[in-house]
């Protein structure tokens, strides 16, 4: 059972603003919050491959299917830190998976979207690794040892990718007509969804209040997203790019950009699994680890064998 | 072709180019793994092989330019040659097929070029052989990589086994033709810069034995029926379709800059 002493010990090393370790006494729901939002984060990551995985095949040159493959290679990598550090929790990261696959884990919905052109690539690593390094350098403070040193390492690699993707769009901004079609209309239906990915307003926001009491999130939805829209603003403008949003405008007396009604219905039906690529998305991992399980049970029967016989040796 | 007609830098720039149309052939397949592997670890793995390949084919592709000096770029011999242009082995084109599939022909690939580049490392040509050197350091890695593999599935479970043992089967007709040699590497070989494939013929195979042996794998026959033709233009119809998804959005655009 939880103590007043204890929940009041361990706020009080959280407002000291210490970090909290896997062997640290912990409340149970601090522990399920920190495993719910770290494996959300983690499968994002990995289907996050998929999307952009869609046109290494086709990239335009070979400097850029390096890049492509290089990027999505990291996401990868991305998931594989954020498993661990969610296993010092004492799940597993099979269970874990087993959870998003079959269960109700879920995954951020900006990769439930199709990746239609090249261009969609570039634009995914401008807004969508963009708004990811927005939420990651503040996850990167939180209060959860190990999920916030995962952040640290995540970070310096999704500022990477959205160079790459910003100087791409760039590129393609000021390129053929073609490619500036192909450029602005994957800002077109790659920047609501973006926007999105902060999550729903904090007062549709069940888990926020007590997220940021423990300090696992430090700045409500609104307040990242607002922060995201600040700076992509500019680097729209920088780069010719429209941002499609008539209502987008500076604000004197806040200093910020004021911005349109976000389209929530969209978002909640996507979330409830409804988007154009979800069930497509979803067959695709379960496909890659159905079809993997003869491989994984292949590793661990030959690892078995060989430490049986080791044992006998000795 | 005769020799007569054949230039050293004819030479060189074929040589150059059946190395890179391997290497960017193959890149392409394993990057087809890419969010799909088996296991996070392998992703992580299979998409850094593929990296190293298709890097590879563009350095290759970048000196075959140089030597042909006609103002391409690497971008060209990969985006704007057709099917029967380029001389790549069958055995890098044949789809990835299930996990097994894919480690036995990488197996055999890389334990080839392994050897390959062991000799290639000492080329005259200092360009050349600065970049053999650097690639073959990638090359054992993916050796190591894939032996580790056909060991754990050759003597892992019942399936495993079958489904290596399955992969060496289908892909074995192919690998005659890693040993195939014309004037292109006669003259490359007496250039100081070629590779005699034959002088590690015997080597290679042993090593390949060695490894199905204790992988408890069956040898498939070396005399059966093996195809031929790659390096001179042959393909199997899966190339096209490579070059289709490969090369479509380029060559869509070509007057476009995708640097
Ligand atoms: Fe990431
Ligand atoms: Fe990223």
């Amino acid at each position: 059972m939880e103590t007043q002493q204890q929940l009041d010990n361990f706020q009080a090393r959280i407002d000291a603003g210490e970090k909290i370790e896997p062997k640290d006494w912990m409340p149970d729901r601090y522990r399920q919050q920190i495993i719910r939002m770290g494996s959300q984060h983690a499968h994002s990551e990995i289907v996050g491959m998929l999307p952009e995985g869609n046109w290494i095949g086709r990239a335009p040159s070979l400097k850029r299917k390096l890049v492509l493959l290089a990027k999505v290679q990291d996401e990868a990598g991305h998931g594989l830190y954020l498993y661990s550090a969610i296993e010092t929790l004492g799940v597993s990261r099979a269970d874990l998976i087993d959870q998003y696959l079959y269960g109700s884990a879920k995954y951020s919905s900006i990769f439930n979207y199709p990746t239609l052109s090249y261009a969609d690539v570039c634009v995914i690593g401008w807004l969508v690794d963009g708004a990811a390094i927005v939420n990651q350098t503040k996850l990167a403070q939180s209060s959860y040892g190990p999920y916030s040193r995962a952040n640290i390492r995540i970070c310096r690699e999704e500022s990477f990718h959205k160079k790459q993707g910003y100087e791409m769009v760039a590129k393609l901004a000021s390129g053929t007509p073609a490619q500036r079609k192909m450029v602005q209309d994957a800002v077109n239906r790659f920047w609501w969804p973006t926007l999105m990915m902060f999550g729903p307003s904090d007062s549709d926001s069940p888990n926020s209040a007590e997220l940021i009491k423990w300090k696992v999130k430090l700045n409500t939805n609104d307040e990242l997203r607002q922060h995201f829209i600040d700076r992509t603003v500019m680097e729209a403008e920088a780069v010719n790019i429209t941002l499609p949003d008539p209502d987008l405008k500076f604000n004197q007396e806040t200093g910020h950009w004021d911005y349109g009604d976000i389209p929530w219905d969209e978002f909640w039906d996507v979330v409830q699994g409804n988007g154009v690529m979800n069930r497509e998305r979803m067959k695709a991992r379960r496909e890659a680890h159905e079809n993997g399980a003869w491989v994984r049970k292949a590793a661990q029967a030959y690892a078995r064998k060989k430490k049986l016989s080791r044992e006998q040796a000795s | 072709m005769s020799t007569d007609t054949l230039t050293t830098q004819k030479a060189f720039l074929k040589y150059l180019l059946r190395l890179a149309d391997d290497r960017l052939i193959l890149g392409q397949r394993v990057s087809e793994w890419c969010g799909h592997g088996p296991v996070l670890e392998e992703d992580l793995a299979l998409a850094n092989i593929a990296l190293d390949l298709i890097g590879h084919s563009s350095a290759l592709y970048a000196y075959a330019a140089q030597i042909e000096d006609k103002g391409h770029d690497d971008d060209y011999f990969a985006y704007f040659r057709d099917d029967y242009e380029f001389t790549n082995l069958q055995l890098c084109e044949l789809p990835k097929g299930d996990f097994g599939f894919t480690i036995a022909r990488h197996f055999l690939f890389s334990s080839f070029s392994y050897y390959q580049y062991e000799l290639l490392k000492n080329a005259k040509d200092e360009q050349f052989r600065g970049m053999i050197n650097k690639h073959l350091k990638e090359i054992k890695y993916h050796l190591r990589h894939s032996r580790d593999w056909v060991l754990r599935l050759g003597d892992g479970t019942e399936e495993s086994h079958e489904r290596i043992q399955n992969a060496f089967d289908e892909v074995w007709m192919y690998v005659d033709e890693l040993f195939y040699t014309d004037d292109v590497d006669e003259i490359m070989i007496a250039s100081g810069n070629g590779a005699d494939v034959n002088s590690f013929k015997d080597d290679w195979k042993k090593f390949v034995e060695d490894t199905l042996t204790e992988a408890t794998l069956t040898i498939p026959d070396w005399d059966q029926y093996m195809i031929s033709g790659s390096r001179n233009g042959m393909h199997t119809e899966h190339l096209g379709l490579i070059l289709t998804q490969l090369q479509f959005l380029r060559r869509s655009h070509p007057e476009a800059d995708w640097k």
